[in-house]
């Protein structure tokens, strides 16, 4: 026991991270599948208006924070040092402390289950929807200690994701083995680094802002209290400085994963490599300047207006770039339609989707119409879900045989995954329309006789297909754990420094740290007479 | 990229095949998407009354242009693009006399990468004109003579309607004159809020815009037809936002004008003395006006013509004689956590109020 909770091991906080997550991905699930049901028809009484504003909240801070974010934390800490050729993290002891921020602050979410009257009720779990914009959480709006639940989760998990960030820049920019310059890192430290950094600039907002709110609320401070002249837009502001590069925080760790394994299933080097980094630099510096195009329907000056369009419609092009790269790489390759490489290619076509919604919404006169309404639901689910949680999936059926020793069923694989995608597009298609129709999100029930009963209702059938799909992974990575075929050192002839190793690694991850030559050194030792480093 | 080389003339023509009856399905998926949005069909059948794509006043009609013309340039990218992949992995999967070799590796080219940016670019400055173009056309709008100007302050979870120029006073059912085109008379509301933040979605009259405390914004309307267009808060503000329906009557200039006249009256001597004097007994004077009485109150809806209004509890029910007593017993039963506690009346005086509201036409 003492052996996990005191460990210092980037491969035990890395795999804790990922079972934390897991947990909490089936408590949004649930609550997900809760508001799906009293969504199925118009003046549904299935949950009351109270609970239902506390799940989507619950479901929206869950989601990005104790499930996402960790879950993708957990991946790094587990592959970047062993893909660097390190033997730990450059902070063990600043790395553990950071998972157990992150993992008290969920747990302290929910305690709020607990603090009321009725557990079936969520007890006074925070309702202010996972923005939480001010004045909703002033004490004349939120009474009570509901809010400060909410206020500091996010505080904690905000400290967690800090220290996190910063040990990933420091890990990757010092702790690379002999030879590994950072033009030969892999791709998925690269962005990595770019995502540490993405988190120590914009987590810092967040933590900022939920100070002051503390402020607000117990020390009469003001900044947003409106009744005492405190700014609404000022919170958002910080909110959204945080919020959408949030966003990149997510997808780029998820990039990582797919330009890691495009490649070994399309059996050829990634296309365009310096192209790859430079888009995904791009993507971290100018992500820091988008964050209004939330704030459309705000009231902004025209120009102000014109200019979060610009800079969040130029986030497409180095965006575009990479999938033109993924394409490229494979395009003359042989395909190995194994289920990590599914997973992969459905991350390619949603995310392709879910990019161009997004110019949609960057275009702020449509924003007007779509914005805060399903179709926005809709959007964000196409990335993180289509996207993010596609492109997880695909790093599990990926590493873990590294992870575990094992190697997960593929049949079982396949059916989670065309399950899952069924599901998928059953649910998030289904929900653009009523978007279109004039629906806007965060009601606990609608109007009959808008058009939009029977898209809810195809969307939440597309839930039980989602859930299904789910349960078959829980099963597969339960059995396979126990008896699944051995994998042994690399299942998939990869190329990068993980597979050279036992799976599992052992502690120190390599006997004799290795020295690289190129980008790919296991395609160099297996292919000595036509090495990469011959073109790099 | 690599050309692949392949001898075999049936698997030349299957690919020339696929490659266009691909390309027909997807110029058919976006002609049919494309077509049946701009149905024009859609503007007097518009699927829903809350239809984006079925605009009736100038400002939502300039989004919907902009949006079509936007849809059209997207929908042809995710042809390009998805042809690509689709074609990509059923060109290029792994044939079985294949698996114990390596394709050939490419590593990357300068002239495509190049291709990919600059294109892309190009789409983003034709995309970023023409929406720049649009927010300056609505947001930069400038006033004509004629206009008509309302007051809306949100409050949780209702809307309050002044028309400063006529000195009436409304909640949750918008009154607004037809505006032609030819002789414009848009209508400009000032967004207030009491308490937290909502947002004025009305889909077919316009975007929608956030009323927040201590930040007041702007919008107009000049809907072109007359009718009644619906809508509902688009911005969590509680704990019933999904009842803080909008409703916005558009009415000839004449009925509107009549409609102005009536709102301008106070109430009427109540026939009710019982029913006026409980209003004030029990404490509904605290939060409701009625113009011509003592009852003063500001947190609640303006109850003078109460009658003259089609619904209770913005928008959330008809406002028939059983609701409305309903309502005043425990407004709870049709709208859970709103702001108006239930009553503390007998079945009597219940009933004596409710006579007296319905005495405010």
């Amino acid at each position: 026991m003492y052996e996990w909770l005191g460990t210092g091991d980037h491969k035990k906080i890395g795999l804790m991270y990922i079972v934390y997550a897991l947990l909490f991905l089936v408590v949004m699930g649930v609550e997900a599948v809760l508001m799906r049901i009293q969504l199925t028809h118009a003046n549904a009484t299935f949950l009351s208006p109270e609970l239902f504003n506390r799940l989507f909240t619950l479901h929206g801070t869950t989601g990005v924070f104790f499930v996402a974010m960790p879950i993708l934390f957990g991946f790094g800490n587990y592959l970047v040092p062993l893909m660097i050729g390190a033997r730990d993290m450059a902070y063990p002891r600043l790395n553990a402390f950071g998972f157990w921020m992150t993992a008290f602050g969920g747990l302290l979410l929910y305690a709020s289950f607990f603090a009321g009257d009725s557990v079936a009720q969520a007890g006074i779990a925070p309702d202010v929807g996972w923005f939480a914009y001010a004045p909703l959480t002033a004490t004349a709006f939120s009474p009570g200690h509901s809010t400060d639940y909410w206020n500091l989760s996010l505080l904690l998990a905000g400290v967690g994701s800090i220290s996190g960030g910063a040990n990933f820049v420091a890990t990757i920019l010092s702790m690379r083995c002999p030879g590994m310059t950072l033009g030969r890192m892999p791709l998925l430290a690269w962005m990595n680094l770019v995502m540490g950094g993405l988190v120590l600039v914009t987590i810092s907002p967040l933590t900022a802002a939920q100070l002051m709110l503390m402020g607000d609320r117990y020390l009469g401070a003001h900044f947003f209290d409106t009744q005492a002249g405190g700014s609404v837009v000022m919170w958002m502001h910080f909110f959204w400085i945080f919020g959408h590069p949030e966003v990149y925080v997510l997808i780029i760790p998820c990039f990582a994963f797919i330009s890691e394994i495009i490649p070994v299933f399309s059996r050829k080097a990634i296309f365009g490599y310096p192209a790859m980094v430079a888009a995904t630099t791009s993507i971290g510096f100018v992500s820091l300047g988008v964050w209004a195009h939330h704030m459309f329907t705000v009231g902004m000056p025209s120009y102000g207006n014109a200019f979060f369009v610009l800079t969040t419609m130029v986030v497409a092009v180095p965006t575009g770039i990479k999938i033109f790269n993924w394409l490229a790489t494979i395009w003359g390759g042989r395909i190995r339609f194994r289920t990590p490489m599914l997973f992969a290619l459905g991350f390619l076509f949603q995310f392709l989707i879910g990019g161009l919604t997004g110019i949609m919404l960057a275009t702020a006169p449509f924003d007007w119409q779509l914005g805060n309404s399903y179709f926005v639901v809709a959007h964000f689910h196409y990335v993180i879900v289509g996207g993010i949680l596609f492109s997880i999936f695909a790093a599990f059926y990926y590493w873990f045989p590294k992870m575990t020793g094992r190697m997960l069923n593929e049949t079982l694989g396949k059916w989670h995954f065309w399950i899952l995608l069924i599901g998928f597009h059953l649910t998030f298609d289904s929900l653009h329309i009523p978007g279109l129709l004039g629906m806007p999100r965060r009601v606990y029930t609608y109007e009959a006789g808008r058009g939009w009963e029977s898209w809810n209702m195809i969307a939440s059938i597309g839930v039980i297909f989602q859930g299904v799909a789910v349960l078959i992974f829980v099963y597969n990575m339960i059995q396979s754990y126990v008896k699944g075929t051995p994998a042994g050192n690399d299942p998939w002839d990869a190329w990068t420094l993980e597979w050279a190793t036992t799976s599992p690694p052992p502690e120190y991850n390599f006997a004799t740290v290795p020295t690289v030559h190129s980008r790919r050194p296991l395609w160099d030792i297996k292919h000595p007479d036509d090495p990469d480093s011959k073109y790099e | 990229m690599e050309e692949a080389q392949t001898h075999d003339p049936r698997a030349c023509r299957a690919r020339h095949l696929v490659r266009r009856s691909l390309l027909v399905a997807g110029q058919v998926a976006i002609g049919a998407f494309v077509s049946s949005a701009a149905e024009s069909a859609w503007a007097s059948d518009p699927v829903s009354p809350t239809n984006i794509f079925a605009p009736d006043s100038t400002p939502a009609h300039s989004i919907y242009r902009l949006s079509i013309f936007e849809l059209e340039i997207l929908g042809a990218i995710f042809v390009v693009v998805f042809s690509l992949l689709l074609y990509a992995v059923i060109r290029f999967r792994e044939r079985k006399h294949e698996e114990a070799s390596e394709p050939p590796q490419i590593y990357g080219s300068n002239q495509m990468e190049l291709a990919w940016t600059v294109l892309p670019v190009l789409i983003v400055v034709v995309l970023f004109l023409s929406t720049a173009q649009v927010i300056h056309r609505v947001q930069d709008a400038r006033e004509p003579e004629g206009t008509i100007e309302v007051t809306a302050v949100a409050h949780q979870f209702w809307w309050e309607y002044r028309y400063p120029q006529f000195g009436v006073v409304a909640a949750n059912e918008l009154h607004v004159p037809v505006s032609d085109p030819a002789r414009p008379t848009p209508t400009y509301l000032h967004l207030l809020s009491a308490d937290v933040d909502h947002s004025f979605w009305v889909p077919r009259l316009a975007g929608k815009t956030d009323l927040i405390p201590n930040h007041p914004n702007d919008m107009w309307i000049d809907p072109h037809e007359t009718g009644l267009f619906l809508g509902q808060c688009a911005q969590y503000c509680g704990t019933q936002h999904a009842k803080m329906l909008l409703r916005v009557y558009v009415e000839s200039r004449e009925d509107f004008d009549r409609w102005v006249h009536t709102q301008q009256q106070q109430a009427a001597a109540s026939p009710s003395a019982a029913g006026s004097a409980l209003f004030v007994a029990k404490a509904c004077f605290v939060c409701h006006t009625i113009r011509g009485t003592t009852s003063v109150g500001q947190a609640g809806p303006d109850l003078t013509h109460l009658m003259s209004r089609d619904t209770l509890g913005s928008g959330a029910v008809p406002n028939t004689p059983e609701n409305l007593l309903k309502w005043v017993r425990n407004p709870d039963t049709f709208k859970p956590g709103t702001r108006m506690p239930a009553s503390d009346v007998t079945d009597q005086e219940l009933s004596q109020i409710v006579d007296y509201l319905m005495t405010l036409r």
